[in-house]
């Protein structure tokens, strides 16, 4: 199959970028990321700077090959990454815009590459559990319910890409920091420090630069892993209590 | 009090602020539309207009009327404030192509909630100009009911209410009020982490019958009068 791809090129952080127009060969069968790889393997062969994209994992699990496909981060297909998108959902012909993740807390690095150190700090606020080393528990030694345990996986699944943030006009950060935060609280495990966490990954998140949450919904509507803005609810009760109930002073 | 000005300066305690003045504003607009059905009445205004002069002499309502406009400001500028700092968090570059999916309200209402309220504001600087400022001015003539002289609110109203260019301005304004309230009713309630699927299906059904009941019931006010005039 044929295809015209605009694709955004910025050469780092300070510079102006623009969209810049290539034709590009691809079969059904290669996903979204082979047909960029064949694409600069092109660019490559005539000498000329091949187009800068993240991946790791190509599974859909690491979260890196953020890109805005057709204006939906990941492109059009509900709950799948880049990596998992395939060239057969497209058409013969077909012009495809690619650009990268949008918000001032994502800085563009390189053409498609954004920065997201800024959910890596927002992670270093507040988003694990405090164990001490040593042998580890026997597994049943901690009884969690069924239905407990579903939710707190759903919330889990999050790979943290930040498509998110990409979605929302607001670009807020709300469902990925509530993601945590739900996980974390719903583990007997996570208890211990859920006040404390909700307090400062919230601060982090605000310290950032992301946006306030409207309830636009549209984070869900993106998200590969498609988890509920109801954790965003759970995010806010968990912020409203240990607001107003935590031992912690400030 | 320093974790209280934490909270409330934190973009979520911002977000709790808007849901409580909205919910607030919510609940006041019922009370405003019970008592301006009364211009319906068909009673030549005195059910309206001893009811005007109830609403702005009654100390107890007085008081409540300042918490309102309070709340009215308050809810506008910190949704301006919001805003702003939205904007500054999408940064300078729009996307070329945006496809814009939501999953569970009103993407419209949702995404131009800032400009859907800018409109409305200018709808109530307007409305308490035509109203309430020529009540406050004593500019109305009165009218005698039993001995009691009131303002004759009911003939401000129904004068305005000849000119079509208003009826219509009211009309369209409900629209926009209607959209705010699609979105704003339901996200009320999820800022303030209301949200399980055992209740947030009732939540949302009877956001929008009031979204479109309410502003619905105003709406007819202006049109009833300009067609009976």
């Amino acid at each position: 199959m044929k295809l015209t791809l605009k694709i955004w090129r910025q050469k780092n952080a300070n510079t102006k970028g623009r969209f810049e127009t290539y034709q590009a060969e691809a079969s059904p069968d290669m996903s979204f990321l082979e047909m960029l790889d064949v694409l600069n393997e092109d660019l490559i062969s005539q000498k000329q700077e091949p187009v800068a994209f993240e991946h790791d994992c190509r599974e859909g699990i690491c979260g890196t090959c953020n890109m805005v496909i057709n204006g939906e981060p990941h492109g059009p297909m509900q709950g799948t990454t880049t990596c998992q998108l395939h060239m057969r959902h497209f058409n013969d012909g077909d012009t495809i815009v690619i650009e990268p993740f949008r918000a001032s807390a994502f800085p563009v690095i390189k053409d498609l590459a954004i920065d997201r150190d800024s959910f890596d700090r927002i992670i270093q606020a507040g988003g694990y559990v405090s164990i001490n080393t040593g042998q580890a528990q026997d597994g049943n030694a901690i009884p969690i319910e069924k239905e407990t345990a579903a939710e707190a996986f759903d919330a889990a699944s999050c790979i943290g890409c930040g498509a998110c943030v990409a979605a929302c006009p607001n670009a807020s950060a709300m469902l990925f920091v509530s993601a945590k935060v739900s996980h974390l609280a719903h583990m007997p495990q996570g208890k211990v420090e859920a006040k404390r966490r909700a307090q400062a990954m919230v601060n982090q998140m605000d310290e950032e630069g992301f946006g306030r949450c409207s309830n636009i919904t549209a984070c869900e509507a993106e998200c590969p892993k498609e988890i509920s803005v109801e954790h965003i609810a759970r995010l806010n009760r968990e912020y409203l209590s240990s607001s107003v109930g935590s031992q912690v002073k400030a | 009090m320093n974790w209280f000005t934490n909270f409330l300066t934190s973009s979520i305690g911002q977000k709790v602020v808007m849901s409580l003045t909205g919910l607030f504003l919510i609940v006041f607009l019922v009370v405003h539309l019970t008592g301006n059905l009364q211009l319906l009445a068909g009673d030549g205004g005195k059910a309206f207009n001893l009811y005007a002069e109830f609403m702005t002499t009654n100390p107890l309502i007085k008081t409540v009327s300042y918490l309102l406009y309070a709340g009215i400001l308050l809810h506008a500028f910190q949704g301006w404030a919001i805003w702003r700092k939205n904007r500054k968090a999408r940064g300078p570059h729009r996307y070329a192509v945006k496809v814009n999916r939501v999953a569970g309200t009103n993407g419209f209402a949702a995404s131009n909630m800032a400009w859907l309220g800018t409109i409305i504001f200018v709808f109530i600087l307007i409305h308490l100009y035509q109203f309430w400022l020529q009540m406050k001015m004593g500019a109305i003539d009165m009218v005698t009911y039993d001995g009691k002289e009131v303002a004759d609110l009911h003939g401000l109203v129904a004068a305005t209410y000849e000119n079509l260019g208003f009826v219509i301005f009211y009309v369209v304004s409900m629209v926009v009020i209607a959209y705010h309230l699609l979105h704003g009713f339901q996200s009320a309630f999820q800022t303030l982490g209301l949200n399980h699927r055992k209740y947030t299906p009732f939540i949302k059904a009877v956001g929008k019958v009031y979204a479109i009941a309410v502003p619905l019931g105003f709406a007819i006010i202006p049109i009833i009068m300009y067609l009976s005039k």
